[in-house]
């Protein structure tokens, strides 16, 4: 039987993996979004693991939920991307700091 | 060696080899398809963990929409790879330093953390009852239902948020204006022509 530690180590890495590639990819906003995705997959991973390991459902709830809400944020923030390509015909990053409210 | 403990550290290494490919890939397409990948490995790795409902809906939901979604977006828009790609050797040391130091640090929480008692090894025993499906159901029909709720409002507002902003008035389009509607009066509609008028 596996240990609940590899698993935890396992989520670790995960969201430190996506933490670092959101550092590389400065630029790239897309890139940006999937490290986002990524970071939420870790943090499901450990909703999931702890929720074994207590025996209780709620973990699993809660995986529900973060699904839930990550679907609608990525569909936003691509919407925002397709808009602000279509403002300034690229996706540079440098450009959204020109925005001015 | 165990079934289970293969099935571990080959979809484990799958995951972290596929999520490394998406944040150092510089094609946006081959970073889409690799994250496709590590959802469905990370899918797997929810089966042993007893996860059965969660891990079919993080196929259909994420690798069926979601990223169906992204790759739409980035064949859509045509990016300029060169100039998206300029700082990932400048900024390739803070990536290693930050995860080097996140990982080293939890990893070691969580091994020393968790190692060395004998009940927390996970088990294949199912968590309630049997079905993990129906035990879901349960839970979220009667004891999450307001969350539930929640969630389908969360959801219109991603819906209603999105079609708004990539909305584009063209002149083609036909569309109402609603204070155009209400502020409309008797006059504007109506021309009454008295019959001497006419005759004069």
């Amino acid at each position: 039987m596996i240990p609940m530690s590899h698993y935890l180590i396992l989520s670790s890495i995960l969201f430190s993996i996506s933490l670092a590639g959101i550092f590389l990819n400065r630029k790239n906003i897309i890139i940006m979004l999937m490290s986002l995705e990524l970071m939420f997959l870790s943090i499901n991973f450990n909703f999931i693991i702890f929720g074994n390991y207590l025996n209780d459902l709620t973990g699993q709830i809660f995986v529900f939920f973060i699904l839930t809400v990550v679907a609608a944020e990525s569909a936003i923030g691509l919407a925002i991307i397709v808009v602000l390509y279509r403002n300034k015909q690229g996706i540079n990053v440098e450009d959204i700091a020109r925005l001015k409210g | 060696m165990n079934v289970e403990i293969i099935i571990f550290y080959i979809f484990s290494l799958l995951l972290l080899s596929s999520s490394i490919a998406v944040v150092t890939l510089n094609n946006p397409v081959k970073s889409a398809i690799s994250l496709v990948f590590s959802f469905f490995s990370s899918a797997i790795l929810w089966l042993l963990l007893n996860a059965e409902f969660l891990s079919i809906i993080l196929i259909l939901v994420y690798v069926g929409a979601v990223m169906v979604l992204f790759l739409f977006v980035v064949m859509m828009l045509d990016i300029n790879i060169s100039q998206v790609q300029e700082g990932f050797v400048k900024y390739l040391p803070i990536g290693i330093f930050v995860f080097a130091t996140i990982a080293g640090l939890l990893s070691y929480f969580f091994y020393n953390q968790f190692e060395n008692s004998d009940d927390n090894i996970i088990t294949s025993i199912d968590l309630i009852g049997t079905d993990n499906t129906k035990n879901l159901g349960y839970l979220l029909y009667t004891e999450y239902i307001l969350a539930f709720e929640i969630a389908a409002i969360i959801l219109l507002l991603g819906i209603i948020s999105a079609i708004t902003l990539t909305l584009k008035k063209s002149a083609t389009n036909k569309y109402q204006n609603p204070s155009d509607q209400v502020n409309v009066s008797k006059k504007d509609r109506l021309l009454i022509i008295r019959d001497e008028d006419r005759i004069k």
